[in-house]
């Protein structure tokens, strides 16, 4: 955007000192008060700003409860229930961490459904998508290492399953278990530098790919339920005419969305902390123990998914990579879909439906993937495997030359 | 101090540019290459990890027919069972059901290469991860137990995800492990004394 001064705000005294050296107004014009917005937006447009609440949720916890944390595979354990039991306030700070951890996954599952609902990874947006591919590639790495750190006994067996998964890659496999292990087992080393890793290294890769989410989602602009380029529509001034500024419009909107999102939050982590089960595992309650798996491994439930599918495969590395090719899916996704229009609004029954059928898959291989691997269990997982990649790998063909409805030159919206 | 002019683009010389410019970038390239090794190696099992993973030994007369002894070698768990007459005797009878029943795509010693996977009979030597994912399967040595079946002829069953061997650690049918039980290098040095981790072609692992 071209730096106009005479739309900046004259500044004297300290303020004047400070933009000459800082470009303090000119970024609150450009990326908040000059940045427009579509005005469309709906419940769907919460999830972008929740994630973020999340992730600084889980940064600030997750500094206070490395002051208490000790690494290791004697002290570990016990050093959780100190937090839990002795350190003030640390049973809230380690509640409000593993809570959190749900919560962003939540979130950024929701926010991810917005934009097949709406098409927002099409072209202009596929390196915005691919951005955030990458934090959720992140983020997965950083839940597990994180449960890891307690060292409890599923914290262990968790960690024995995925680390094993590495062992079906043909020939450097069992090399690089023992590498990724650093020790003949999940042992101490491994415990260390997954605490680095959770601790260090991830959380910065995460920041610089959520700032390069959002240097790309500014390039071109919010998506909209419509699917439609507002910047296409542009009054005498400018300005986009179905946009708004973001500050104060939407920075007002969001904060609700956050009032809301922090009530349900707190409801959780003072009332139902392990979820029943779901956020906190009842095995690991016990500390890891080499020689006592137990009765039944399943991941968090986010992860319960990709789980399903690695199981529904009677053959280990055959099972492994589906588990990283259902992952990899979603990184092509711009690619796959051919349909010229973005929002599911405007687009045939034919698209609608195999969403909804993708959905239901996900959603019951996620439920599949916490039950035990017997049974009727084994065929449905097998059915939704085979229906989640459909959606994906046909694409191509039940999106081209898709029969859409008339898109609308400017965006639907009725003032309240 | 002279005035430095940037040359006009006709002066530039654009082939001995692209070499140097080529030659700088491999130099980083490989420069960075070589720095990545002490932070890669650093992953790799430490002194002391390879120290911890020294041979067990085990005394033989300490099991009973029948029985299984656990012993942890390089962290992971170790089954020593004593197998009898009628357990040898039920081997060979349900080979139609396994996956490998002559443990041709299972990791084992040469020596343990064959229908009762041990160099002595009488006692199996099984690693006690499922090679599925690693969890450790469960001793189930009575015969057709109620949940496993009327056919069970009596193994281990994993209590991940279910996956079933048989007395000489080889995977049923319908399990989700591939292969059979793997099998550590082993060797006796007298009738009593079994030890993990050194047999005759390694002398010391």
């Amino acid at each position: 955007m071209a730096a106009n001064d005479d739309t900046l705000p004259v500044r004297t005294g300290f303020l004047g000192w400070l933009n000459k050296r800082l470009p303090v107004d000119a970024f609150i014009r450009d990326q908040l008060t000059g940045y427009f917005a579509p005005k469309n937006f709906n419940f769907w447009y919460f999830f972008g700003v929740l994630s973020l609440v999340a992730l600084v949720i889980q940064l600030v916890t997750g500094i206070f409860l490395t002051m208490h944390y000790k690494v290791g595979e004697a002290t570990a354990f016990d050093s959780v229930q100190y937090i839990m039991r002795e350190v003030p306030y640390g049973w809230l700070l380690r509640y409000m961490h593993s809570t959190g951890a749900s919560a962003f996954f939540i979130v950024v599952y929701l926010h991810m459904f917005r934009a097949f609902l709406y098409g927002s990874y099409k072209a202009p947006r596929e390196l915005l998508w691919l951005f955030g591919m990458f934090v959720y590639l992140a983020l997965m790495a950083e839940a597990f290492m994180g449960y890891v750190l307690p060292w409890g006994n599923m914290s262990f067996w968790g960690a024995q399953v995925i680390v094993n998964l590495f062992g079906t890659i043909p020939v450097i496999g069992p090399g690089l278990v023992e590498w990724i292990r650093g020790d003949y087992g999940i042992a101490d080393a491994t415990l260390g530098r997954f605490f680095s890793l959770h601790v260090v290294a991830v959380p910065l890769v995460l920041l610089l790919l959520v700032a390069l989410h959002l240097i790309a989602l500014r390039q071109n602009g919010s998506n909209n339920p419509d699917g439609i380029e507002i910047k296409e529509k542009k009054g005498a001034d400018g300005r986009p005419l179905d946009g708004i500024p973001f500050h104060p419009y939407y920075t007002l909107k969001d904060l609700v969305g956050v009032g809301v999102f922090l009530i349900g939050f707190a409801i959780v982590v003072f009332f139902v902390p392990t979820f029943g089960g779901l956020f906190l595992e009842a095995p690991n309650f016990e500390p890891a123990n080499p020689l006592s798996t137990p009765d039944e491994i399943t991941p968090v439930w986010y992860f319960t998914p990709y789980y399903a599918i690695l199981r529904a495969v009677p053959d280990q590395r055959l099972g492994a990579l589906l588990m990283a090719l259902s992952i990899i899916c979603f990184i092509v996704l711009p690619w796959l879909d051919r349909s010229p229009v973005k929002s599911s609004r405007y687009r045939p029954l034919t698209w609608k439906l195999a969403l909804a059928i993708f959905v239901v898959s996900f959603i019951g291989l996620g439920y599949l993937g916490m039950q035990k691997p017997e049974g009727i269990y084994v065929l449905l997982a097998r059915i939704f495997t085979v229906l989640y990649f459909a959606f994906f790998a046909l694409m191509p063909l039940y999106t081209r030359g898709e029969s859409t409805s008339r898109v609308p030159e400017r965006v639907t919206f009725s003032s309240h | 101090m002279s005035d430095i002019a940037a040359p006009a683009n006709a002066e530039v010389d654009q082939d001995r540019r692209g070499f140097l410019t080529f030659a700088t970038t491999a130099t980083g390239v490989i420069g960075v290459a070589f720095a990545a090794v002490p932070f890669i190696e650093s992953w790799n099992p430490s002194e002391r990890a390879r120290a911890a993973g020294a041979p067990v030994e085990v005394n033989l007369a300490k099991i009973d027919p029948g029985q299984m002894l656990t012993v942890v070698y390089r962290k992971k768990p170790m089954y020593i069972v004593h197998r009898t007459p009628e357990m040898l005797a039920a081997l060979p009878g349900h080979d139609d059901r396994l996956k490998d029943p002559h443990s041709k795509s299972s990791i084992q010693p040469d020596y343990a290469k064959n229908d009762l996977r041990a160099v002595r009979p009488d006692f199996l030597v099984v690693e006690g991860t499922c090679t599925h994912l690693g969890c450790l399967p469960k001793a189930r040595f009575e015969k057709a137990l109620p949940e496993l079946g009327a056919d069970w002829p009596g193994g281990f069953q994993c209590p991940c995800h279910g996956s079933r061997f048989d007395l000489a650690g080889r995977v049923f049918d319908g399990s989700p492990a591939s292969t059979n039980l793997r099998i550590p290098q082993y060797s006796y040095p007298n009738d009593q004394t079994l030890i993990i981790g050194v047999d005759a072609t390694t002398g010391a692992a």
